[in-house]
């Protein structure tokens, strides 16, 4: 298990990609705000929790069908299944190394694209901690989609068409907090509503992705 | 004789041959004199004026559009432990016909809500569910059509609408606790006393009868449709062999 | 170490092959025959556990080291990071690896990235995957594709020791290994009479 999590670390690493693409889109999301919506500070600091949300959690989406593709091109998944290691096992390291390569860097950049969109004082901390309980559920929830669409040529599009309806629950908790935060108000509900999808899709959703893996390779 | 025989492709088909009929017939009825009742027999609200009158279409349409998702789900289930053909296919002919039921939910609110809210679309949590809905419609369907061997795609789009089940009511909770809403109480419940008056009471519950013999006369004629092709298929793959 | 008995296979849901028996013990070696499309890759997946059987019974699966026509590398590990991930996720070790490393003289490239390998380097290290296994039955498809006669030597050498040592090997192969004698099975003699899937069955 550890050594797949290096391994899928490495690879993230030396293919490059993996940090630096999810997060330019995200910084030119955010960049691009501001000319769509005006440049007026009121403005940008009152939608800034929900923007920066929804550019997180779309540039996680962007690098969700490489999480099982790669592997099932070139034959490691085959040789991954005959392998001492539960399926479910392989599937939450794969959501793991996904989360630490793609959405972690998202997490702490998040804070730092929050002055371009004025983000106010106590929102900071809030959308940062949002994130970071959050996007667990989004690797893992997203992982399962790529299990679905791995065998299929044209999958990508149909991947974000599966995973974000899966993903409405977590963005609605995730920048409620945000916004909440923001604006100086109580926090509790949504933030452990957020951490009871993280640890729920935690725990059961790798069984219905190792199903699905296991259907898609026989 | 158990239930489970009707399973069998061939068996269903002459069973729902000779159900189909009579269960048209029936939704036709029921619609016909449902809606001319609602429609033209029925005072106006005192509030509402007539245009509360949508009620006949918008309610039984809501409540088939998540009817027939626990329909699908409950097809699922029977797909995994039992692996009956019949049931993964009528899983994929409901489908549509719910998303249909949730669009025409969708377009009756929104044409009732322009007059009662003055606005045609409002982030509610009752509308906003539907959508959400339909979103899921949409990716149950596309992953039917995306997989080309029958089986696997059974077996992936029966996971697929177990997970989206338990996520579609998640994602009920969340709406509910993000926005407070417009949308009035339920129209129908247990509790008598929420209930509409008696008056809107009858010919709604002639229409709901009318849509679910409706949406029962397109599931079977669908799933007759999706066995037939499969069988076709089938003959097809036999021809070859010979 | 390996029985099989009775056993039907499906690709794609329709039957291919049925009655398929055999019996591997240490140091024996099987090779399948058939042409193309036999079902020979079907027989050897469902033997390594990647899709269940239509029927029959299977001992020993998990004793099973597979390689397909894919060699599961990455290209941007080098040589020994390959070998040696393979090794930590099937739980040995660092003597494995230059074992395995020698075994197919690959000790040059060790640092050289998987991805600049020529194609028949690649299955060299393919297939020394399967001593960082240190699993006993070997399951091999056309293991000698894009091998040169100079490697299909390695190969065999590592194959006799191998089976020396007490393993068993099951390969479909075109080609001599220069293993000697050994038994050969037919798949076409299992074949499975011309049949639909059972899932169209179901529909006539």
């Amino acid at each position: 298990m550890k050594a797949l999590l290096w391994r899928d670390l490495a690879l993230a690493v030396r293919a490059g990609g993996g940090f630096g693409l999810g997060l330019s889109f995200f910084l030119i999301v955010t960049v691009m705000v501001p000319f769509s919506v005006g440049p007026e500070t009121a403005r940008l600091s009152v939608i800034a929790p929900g923007i920066l949300w929804l550019g997180a959690l779309l540039a996680c989406l962007l690098s969700l069908d490489r999480i099982f593709a790669l592997d099932f091109e070139d034959g490691s998944l085959d040789l991954l299944a005959t392998a001492p290691l539960p399926l479910e096992g392989i599937v939450t390291v794969k959501a793991l190394a996904h989360w630490l390569t793609s959405a972690l860097p998202l997490v702490i950049a998040a804070p730092a694209l929050g002055v371009f969109l004025n983000l106010p004082g106590p929102g900071f901390i809030w959308l940062f901690l949002s994130l970071l309980i959050g996007t667990p559920a989004l690797s893992v929830i997203g992982s399962f989609g790529a299990a679905l669409t791995v065998g299929l040529k044209r999958g990508g599009l149909l991947l974000s068409l599966l995973v974000l309806p899966l993903y409405v629950p977590t963005l609605i908790f995730g920048a409620e907090v945000a916004r909440r935060g923001a604006e100086g108000l109580a926090v509790e509900t949504p933030l452990l509503m957020l951490a009871g999808i993280s640890a729920g899709a935690l725990a059961l959703l790798p069984f219905a992705s190792a199903a699905v893996l296991r259907v898609n390779l026989r | 004789m158990s239930l489970w025989e009707y399973a069998n492709p061939v068996r269903f088909i002459r069973l729902t041959d000779r159900l189909l009929p009579p269960v048209a017939v029936g939704a036709l009825v029921c619609l016909v004199i449902g809606l001319i009742w609602g429609f033209f027999f029925t005072p106006d609200d005192y509030r509402q004026g007539s245009t509360v009158k949508i009620i006949y279409l918008h309610v039984p349409a809501a409540l088939m559009a998540i009817n027939a998702w626990l329909m699908m789900l409950v097809a699922s289930l029977i797909w995994i432990v039992r692996r009956h053909h019949v049931s993964a296919l009528a899983a994929r002919a409901a489908a549509p016909v719910g998303a249909t039921m949730t669009v025409i939910a969708l377009a009756t609110g929104a044409i009732w809500g322009q007059p009662m809210w003055g606005t045609w679309w409002a982030w509610d949590p009752r509308l906003t569910s539907f959508l959400i809905l339909f979103l899921f419609y949409l990716g149950y369907m596309a992953l039917w059509e995306a997989i080309e061997n029958d089986d696997t795609a059974a077996d992936l789009t029966s996971i697929l609408c177990l997970v989206g089940s338990v996520f579609a009511l998640l994602s009920r909770y969340a709406v509910n606790f993000w926005n407070q809403g417009l949308h009035q109480g339920a129209s129908l419940s247990l509790d008598k006393e929420e209930n509409v008056a008696d008056v809107f009471y009858l010919p709604l519950l002639v229409c709901i009868a009318g849509f679910v013999l409706l949406f029962v006369a397109l599931v079977f004629l669908r799933t007759q449709t999706e066995i037939r092709a499969r069988r076709m298929r089938a003959l097809i793959a036999r021809e070859r062999l010979a | 170490m390996l029985k099989v008995s009775d056993l039907a296979v499906s690709r794609g849901g329709v039957p291919v092959l049925s009655g398929v028996g055999f019996h591997l013990g240490a140091g024996d070696a099987l090779v399948l025959r058939g042409p193309n499309g036999s079902g020979k890759t079907t027989l050897l997946r469902t033997v390594a556990g990647l899709q269940p059987p239509l029927s029959g019974e299977m001992m020993g699966r998990d004793q099973v080291a597979y390689a397909g026509h894919a060699d599961g590398l990455k290209s941007a590990l080098t040589v020994s990071e390959n070998l040696t991930f393979w090794a930590s996720v099937f739980g040995t070790g660092r003597a494995q690896v230059a074992a395995a490393l020698s075994a197919f003289e690959l000790e040059a490239l060790d640092d050289r990235r998987a991805g600049n390998l020529s194609a028949g380097q690649k299955r060299r290290l393919g297939l020394a995957r399967l001593l960082v296994t240190g699993r006993p039955v070997w399951v091999l498809d056309e293991p000698t594709v894009s091998l040169d006669v100079a490697a299909v030597g390695l190969f065999a050498d590592a194959v006799r020791s191998h089976l020396g040592q007490g393993g068993a090997l099951l390969v479909a192969t075109h080609v001599d290994l220069g293993l000697g004698e050994v038994p050969v099975l037919d798949v076409t003699a299992y074949s499975a009479a011309s049949r639909i899937s059972a899932a169209d069955e179901a529909f006539l």
